[in-house]
C-alpha cells in the first residue's frame, strides 16, 4: 500500500481522486491480483474484509462509491453463508453480478493501458500548431478597451471619499485657571454674564475650560447659572446661602 | 512530384490540423478523389524515402505532416512545441468506455467504472475529446456521448477501427465459469 499524501485524509468525506485507485472496482481488482485468487471464484469473505480494512485505512470510508461497494460485498458475503442443497439447480451464485462487473472493468483497465500507450506514442510527434490540450476557453464576460477600463476605474476611484485629515495639537483645557477666574468674579460681583467669564475673542479652549469650570462650580453650589431661552445670554449669580468653597 | 501533390503539400503545410481527402479535394474539385489519394500516396512516399524531418501521417480520418519521432526530445527540450497534457487514469477509463460503447449515456459509464463520472465527462468534453451525439430513449432522454476526431488525433489513430478488438484483449468478457458441483 503506497502512502497517501496527508491531504487525502485531512479532507474528510471529500475524496476526489486517489493516486492509486480510480474507484472501488479498481481497488477490488487490486486486492484480487494481490491475493492471486481466481476472479471467477472469489473468496468473498476474505476480499470483503480486506476491502473494509483498506477503505478504513485510506480514509475512504466516507466516500459514497466505496461505501456502496462495501455494502454490496457484505451482502454477497451473507448470501454465501445461506445453506443450500447439493446439486440445487435453482441456486444462483450471488457473486455472479459482481464478477461480471469486475471482468468488464478489468477489460476497461486493459484498454486504458492501450490508450495511454497510444497517446504517449502520438505525443512523440509534433504537428504544426498542434496543441490539443488547450480547452475551448469560455467567452470573456465582457469586451472592453483600455479607455473604457480606465474610465471605469476613475469612476470607482471618484466614489472613494477623500480621507479627512486632522491635525492634532495638544491644547490642554485649563479648567483650573477658569475656576480661579470665576471665583475671583464671584468675590467681586453678585451677578455677571458669560462674556465676563471668557472675555473678548475667546479661543475654543477658553470657552470649553470656562464652561466646564462653570458647570463644576454650579454643581458644587457656588453659583447659579440661568438662561432666559435658547441662545440667550447666560447669567451667572452668586449662590447666596453658602459661601463658594 | 505531380502538381496536385505539390498543391496538397502546401495545403497540409498551412493547416494546423489533419485534412481529410474530401477537404483536400476542394483545392481542385475536377481532379477527383482517386487523384487526391494517389497524390497523397506520392507525397507520403516522397517524404518517407527522402531525407526529411517530417513525415506524412494518416490520422483522425485525414492527413497531417508530423515531426519524426526521433526529434521529439530535442523539440521538447527547446520548448518549441507543447506536448499534450497526459490524461489521468480516470479520463482514460471514461474515454475507453465511451469509445467502445458509443453512443453511451453517463449512467452506463458510472456503472461500468463504479464511480460518478460526470465531472470527468465534462472535462473530456471541454477538451473536445468527446461530444454529445444524440439523446437516448427512455426516462429523461439522457444525453449520449461519442468520441470526436480530436480523440483519434491525440491517440494517433486513423479511425475507430484501429482500436483493439475486445476479443483480442487478454480478458475477454465472458460469463463466470459454472460452479463445480460439490
Amino acid at each position: 500500500m503506497t502512502a497517501l499524501p496527508p491531504t487525502a485524509q485531512d479532507q474528510a468525506g471529500f475524496v476526489v481522486e486517489l493516486e492509486q485507485f480510480s474507484g472501488p472496482l479498481d481497488l477490488l481488482l487490486h486486492l484480487i491480483h494481490e491475493d492471486e485468487v481466481d476472479i471467477t471464484d472469489l473468496p468473498i469473505a476474505k476480499i470483503a474484509d480486506q476491502f473494509l480494512a483498506v477503505i478504513n485505512e485510506l480514509g475512504l470510508n466516507q466516500a459514497a462509491d466505496y461505501l456502496e461497494m462495501a455494502a454490496r460485498l457484505l451482502r454477497i458475503k451473507a448470501q454465501m453463508l445461506l445453506p443450500r442443497h447439493l446439486g440445487d439447480d435453482e441456486w444462483e451464485d450471488p457473486r455472479a453480478e459482481l464478477v461480471r462487473r469486475l471482468l468488464e472493468y478489468q477489460q476497461i483497465r486493459e484498454l486504458v493501458e492501450w490508450l495511454g500507450a497510444a497517446a504517449a506514442r502520438r505525443a512523440e510527434q509534433f504537428g504544426r500548431g498542434f496543441s490539443p490540450e488547450l480547452p475551448v476557453a469560455p467567452p470573456p464576460p465582457l469586451v472592453i478597451d483600455l479607455n473604457d477600463l480606465l474610465a471605469a476605474a476613475e469612476r470607482v476611484i471618484a466614489l472613494i471619499p477623500e480621507p479627512v485629515l486632522h491635525r492634532v495639537v495638544p491644547r490642554p483645557l485649563d479648567v483650573e485657571g477658569a475656576t480661579e477666574r470665576i471665583q475671583a468674579l464671584l468675590a467681586e460681583r453678585a451677578t455677571f454674564g458669560w462674556g465676563d467669564v471668557v472675555g473678548e475673542r475667546p479661543t475654543i479652549v477658553d470657552v470649553l475650560s470656562a464652561f466646564i469650570a462653570l458647570l463644576e462650580l454650579a454643581k458644587r453650589g457656588a453659583l447659579h447659572v440661568h438662561q432666559e431661552g435658547p441662545f440667550a445670554l447666560i447669567q451667572i449669580r452668586r449662590e447666596s446661602p453658602r459661601e463658594a468653597h | 512530384m505531380s502538381p496536385l501533390a505539390k498543391l496538397i503539400e502546401a495545403a497540409l503545410f498551412a493547416s494546423a490540423r489533419p485534412l481529410t481527402v474530401e477537404e483536400l479535394l476542394t483545392l481542385d474539385p475536377p481532379a477527383g478523389t482517386a487523384a487526391v489519394r494517389a497524390a497523397l500516396a506520392e507525397l507520403r512516399d516522397a517524404f518517407a524515402t527522402g531525407d526529411h524531418g517530417v513525415e506524412l501521417i494518416e490520422i483522425a480520418q485525414g492527413w497531417q505532416f508530423l515531426s519524426r519521432r526521433e526529434y521529439a526530445e530535442a523539440i521538447d527540450r527547446a520548448q518549441f512545441a507543447l506536448r499534450p497534457r497526459r490524461l489521468s487514469p480516470a479520463a482514460l477509463e471514461t474515454l475507453a468506455i465511451i469509445a467502445y460503447r458509443q453512443p453511451v449515456g453517463r449512467l452506463e459509464v458510472d456503472e461500468i467504472r463504479g464511480v460518478d463520472s460526470g465531472a470527468v465527462i465534462e472535462k473530456l468534453s471541454e477538451r473536445g475529446l468527446v461530444e454529445i451525439v444524440t439523446r437516448g430513449e427512455g426516462l429523461g432522454r439522457p444525453l449520449l456521448y461519442g468520441t470526436t476526431p480530436q480523440f483519434l488525433e491525440i491517440l494517433g489513430l486513423k479511425d475507430l477501427d484501429e482500436l483493439p478488438r475486445l476479443e483480442e484483449l487478454s480478458v475477454a468478457l465472458r460469463p463466470p465459469a459454472p460452479a463445480e458441483p460439490e
